[in-house]
């Protein structure tokens, strides 16, 4: 097998791109701000990640999924390091992310903590929050007022 | 010279030993929203114990993992303080532990964003926000209750005569302490005033302050905790799935 040499940094991200949020599959773990940063020395790759909230579940699969992608396109030699600092925010949310979450049915995080969440089914801003915590450690669950229907908010972090 | 690794455990073992007591909720919340909030509290807290046992191990050495620290260490080895060894009881105790907690984790982490420890420094800093909401949260469930019907009044009022005498433990500092807790302690005060006013609860003035968690030295109920969390990997060493 012969292993391509002179990866660039752009590749492997284009390959990281194509790995999905477990628990948010609309968005890749690039777009949700997981992939903080990739290194390529000689022939080692190094991709650095930072977990959204210190608990998350899903990092240890997020990690595996790398690790497949990479295999599958005959890199080597990764190497995964984990960042804790700078504290990972969603202000790393690009607008195209935000604009998927939208379309997927989550409202996505707002710039400003105090602008008012928007319901992803009607764009109505008259919504109330039903509670902080959701079915994932960064999501909180609202309602609708006018259209009446539920829906789940990405959190401001 | 006091090694930090005494520190970082006992960091640690706070959230890990407090996680483990909200786990216990699972499936049994009062409602499905609160459920899952004192679920996502819990998994939360025992993220920031995972970032503090690793840490301890790297600086421990001698083959020594996160799980190792967790799960092969014994009642006298912990370091949490006693309030978050508490059980659960009823919801208004679980609330009061958790407000009582969070704001001190809070305050504490705050400190902690500026230590000259680069990694507490980051665990820190990810910590606050998390337990910024906790902190929120809890306080509102403080509020509701506590100005809420005669009954969950009388449940806080005897929560509250339960837990008081534990929270003077979280201010003082033991020698292995990097941040004196005593710095922190009238930000804390100010803080469960401002918010029992509103819940129409009086702070009590008894300062009795049981004591020892700190230095290994627990309540009867540290052990069951462990026993229970610690089964698997004493009967079946080195278990993995």
């Amino acid at each position: 097998m012969i292993v391509e040499k002179n990866i660039s940094k752009q590749y492997i991200l284009s390959l990281l791109e194509e790995i999905p949020d477990p628990e948010i599959p609309v968005l890749s773990i690039v777009d949700i701000g997981i992939v903080r940063n990739v290194i390529i020395k000689d022939e080692e790759v190094e991709i650095i990640v930072t977990s959204t909230y210190s608990g998350c579940p899903a990092m240890d699969m997020i990690k595996v999924n790398i690790r497949i992608m990479m295999a599958e396109h005959n890199i080597q030699h990764v190497k995964i390091t984990d960042q804790l600092s700078p504290a990972w925010t969603t202000d790393w949310m690009t607008d195209a992310a935000r604009e998927k979450l939208n379309k997927y049915g989550i409202a996505p995080p707002n710039l400003k903590v105090t602008d008012a969440v928007k319901c992803p089914l009607c764009n109505s801003g008259n919504t109330k929050l039903i509670s902080q915590f959701g079915s994932t450690p960064c999501k909180a669950l609202y309602q609708c007022n006018d259209c009446k229907e539920p829906f789940d908010h990405f959190k401001c972090h | 010279m006091v090694n930090k690794d005494q520190y970082i455990l006992h960091l640690a073992d706070n959230s890990l030993i407090m996680g483990h007591r909200l786990s216990e909720w699972t499936g049994h919340g009062p409602a499905l929203e609160q459920d899952i909030a004192i679920t996502n509290i819990s998994l939360d807290l025992i993220g920031q114990a995972r970032n503090f046992y690793q840490y301890a191990a790297e600086l421990t050495g001698n083959n020594a993992t996160e799980d190792t620290l967790a799960y092969l260490r014994d009642v006298n080895e912990y370091k949490n303080v006693l309030l978050v060894e508490l059980p659960n009881a009823d919801w208004a105790k679980t609330i009061l532990k958790i407000f009582f907690f969070s704001a001190y984790q809070y305050f504490l982490y705050k400190k902690m964003i500026v230590i000259s420890d680069e990694r507490l420094a980051a665990i820190a800093e990810k910590s606050l926000k998390e337990v910024n909401y906790h902190f929120r949260w809890s306080s509102e469930w403080v509020i509701r209750l506590g100005d809420g019907t005669d009954e969950s009044h009388q449940r806080m009022i005897k929560a509250l005569d339960e837990l008081w005498n534990y929270t003077g433990e979280l201010f003082m500092s033991s020698t292995y302490e990097l941040i004196d807790v005593d710095l922190i302690k009238d930000d804390w005060n100010k803080k469960i005033s401002a918010i029992f006013s509103e819940a129409t609860l009086t702070v009590p003035t008894n300062n009795w302050a049981h004591k020892g968690g700190k230095e290994g030295i627990h309540t009867e109920h540290l052990g069951y905790i462990l026993a229970e969390m610690q089964f698997l990997q004493r009967a079946y060493p080195g278990c993995e799935w």
